[in-house]
């Protein structure tokens, strides 16, 4: 039994397919005969186009959600497809807050288990296997679907490149959400967009994430001194986001935003699992911590055993000087 | 508490208060469910098992951190009027994490224990979870929005399609008003404000409220409190559409990942900041 079809869930932000999209339908040409998208939001006919030239050769398109969070309206058009008869063999979706959401439901209306943290995934015998990072890394499970397909993989970001195959426009099918009643009623009000200078903490080509041995949330300011110098973007260890230094978009880790950056540069983070699985792809990795032993030199291709606030502010002077 | 926002978001230790109470002319009394898993302390090292490859769940269990910080906003939520009730599962009867969830505050815990149990996978803890819940009959139901070992993540909203709810997720406020609830939603670009009819199910980021710590009171008093322990039977569900039996999913293999070469380690003398110029000069990032 080949890998015949497989869907991705296409979200798009602003008029353009999200990054994991474009990796997930690179993968998903690799993997099956027949790629196909779901898009919605009302983006379609902006988004066809990048998604036809990475492989879709069709669009299903939930259309407008009126404010409505994609969840359940997604997942309720996209169970209905399935019922009909059109079924693929798997349903690729990213990891990102509605991916999350839009999963979860489509797995309880199906009745089928999700596989979620997909770092890699590949034809065995026929079948699908997933690859999945754990203990922060360091191990790698494979894993796969026992029962009546389609399975549902949740993909983290990066685990793919994303490449165009030069596809050209996609057939765009218009696949209406049922009426929900009360499980799809949650709206949204107002949105909020915080501002930013810089490159996006995931397309950065060089991230300075901060972590507890900054020592307070006034220090943070010396991270994205730096980051800025190296035009880069400031992160951020999960502990000081839940302390409330920094906000939570500039977590980087298992709960945060995975990067891979040129260079990454960790200040005063210990290294914990919960970390080190977000920023392990980076190609070059700079340590600076107080503690010899902390785990986060294990994966440090130049690891600094000093006080951050010694140098740090040195580092800072010397890029500057250099202009 | 330093953010990047074009206005003031309230994030963090800053504790929201829910507008419970006569003069938002809400409900009464609030009965809020908080899901909480009790995993093995994340301080120790986390294995799996040789032959089942799931994780070892040996020893004594904690509260998920990630929970207390549901169980706190709970508390916050049903402190002008209502209560909070806790709902867990486990395969071997074990109370110390839900213990602490009691001695925080709650008034009750619902725990499904049934061997039967061990092995599930998400949805058929979902499945479970959404039968404990319902025989709360509660007006909101708050879960983290991922556990700190399994983070698979997809649990409440599978729960919230079971039990016909609408749910947000990533909640970083969460206000109660008129029979609906206010959520500050985390997003890729900042936050969105999301309304949301009750009853419903919100998962919480870390950091949305502050946890307290369990007073000595509160640990005494959870001694005494009401766990109501549940089989599988009980909650009529199949023992085949959960744990080992109604997991359709298997791990094959387990392999160590790929290690980084070791890298070059420079004790700071003063001038360690050179060496890490020199080695941004050489990747030419200046």
């Amino acid at each position: 039994m080949a890998i015949d079809k497989v869907w991705v869930l296409a979200e798009a932000a602003d008029g353009s397919p999200v990054s994991t999209t474009l990796e997930l339908l690179t993968k998903a040409r690799a993997i099956a005969g027949t790629v196909e998208a779901v898009t919605w939001g009302g983006d379609a006919a902006a988004v066809a186009g990048a998604l036809g030239d990475h492989g879709a050769t069709t669009v299903y398109d939930v259309g407008d959600l009126g404010g409505k969070l994609p969840g359940p309206v997604v997942a309720a058009a996209v169970a209905e497809l399935v019922r009909s008869g059109n079924r693929p063999d798997a349903i690729l979706v990213p990891t990102t807050y509605d991916g999350r959401d839009i999963a979860g439901r489509l797995s309880a209306k199906l009745d089928l288990p999700v596989l979620t943290n997909v770092v890699g995934l590949e034809v065995d015998g026929g079948e699908l296997r997933s690859q999945h990072a754990v203990f922060g890394g360091t191990q790698v499970v494979t894993a796969r679907f026992t029962g009546d397909g389609p399975g549902i993989f949740v993909v983290r970001a990066k685990s793919f490149a994303a490449e165009a195959s030069g596809g050209g426009a996609p057939q765009v099918q218009a696949v209406p959400a049922p009426d929900l009643g009360v499980s799809g009623a949650a709206t949204i009000v107002q949105r909020h967009a915080e501002e930013r200078s810089g490159p996006k903490l995931d397309e950065a080509d060089v991230v300075v994430s901060g972590g507890r041995g900054l020592g307070g949330a006034e220090h943070y300011a010396m991270v994205e001194e730096l980051a800025k110098l190296l035009n880069g973007a400031p992160g951020a260890s999960r502990a000081i986001v839940d302390a409330g230094w920094v906000p939570y978009s500039h977590q980087v880790g298992q709960t945060g935003k995975t990067v891979k950056p040129t260079v990454y540069i960790a200040c005063g983070i210990s290294g914990a699992t919960q970390h080190l699985v977000g920023m392990k792809g980076s190609k070059n990795i700079i340590a600076i911590n107080k503690d010899q032993e902390a785990p986060i030199f294990s994966v440090a291709d130049l690891g600094v055993v000093g006080d951050v606030h010694k140098v740090l502010p040195k580092l800072i002077e010397a890029l500057k000087a250099r202009g | 508490m330093r953010n990047a926002c074009s206005e003031p978001v309230p994030t963090g230790r800053a504790a929201p208060i829910g507008e419970v109470g006569p003069e938002s002319g809400t409900i009464a009394t609030m009965n809020v469910v908080v899901c909480v898993k009790q995993i093995p302390d994340p301080a120790a090292p986390a294995a799996l098992d040789p032959q089942s490859h799931a994780l070892v769940r040996e020893g004594k269990l904690i509260l998920d951190d990630s929970d207390a910080y549901g169980v706190e906003m709970g508390l916050q939520l049903a402190d002008e009027g209502g209560e909070v009730t806790l709902v867990s599962m486990a395969p071997n009867g074990e109370v110390s994490g839900i213990r602490t969830g009691l001695a925080m505050g709650a008034a009750k815990a619902i725990l499904v224990s049934d061997p039967a149990l061990a092995g599930s996978d998400a949805l058929s803890t979902a499945k479970v979870l959404a039968k404990a819940i319902e025989r709360a009959q509660p007006d909101l139901v708050i879960a983290a929005t991922e556990s700190t070992d399994g983070y698979t993540g997809t649990t409440p909203v599978q729960l919230a399609e079971l039990l016909g709810m609408p749910s947000v997720t990533f909640a970083k406020k969460i206000a109660v008003a008129g029979g609906s609830v206010k959520v500050e939603r985390q997003t890729e670009a900042g936050y969105d404000e999301v309304e949301c009819p009750m009853p419903c199910v919100v998962t919480v980021t870390a950091g949305v409220v502050e946890p307290r710590y369990p007073s000595f009171k509160g640990i005494m008093a959870a001694k005494s409190k009401p766990v109501d322990q549940l089989t599988v039977a009980d909650l009529g569900l199949d023992a085949s559409s959960v744990g080992w039996a109604g997991a359709r999913q298997e791990i094959t293999e387990v392999a160590a990942a790929e290690e980084r070469a070791a890298g070059e380690i420079v004790v700071d003398e003063g001038d360690a900041h050179e060496r890490v110029v020199a080695f941004l000069e050489q990747l030419k990032l200046v």
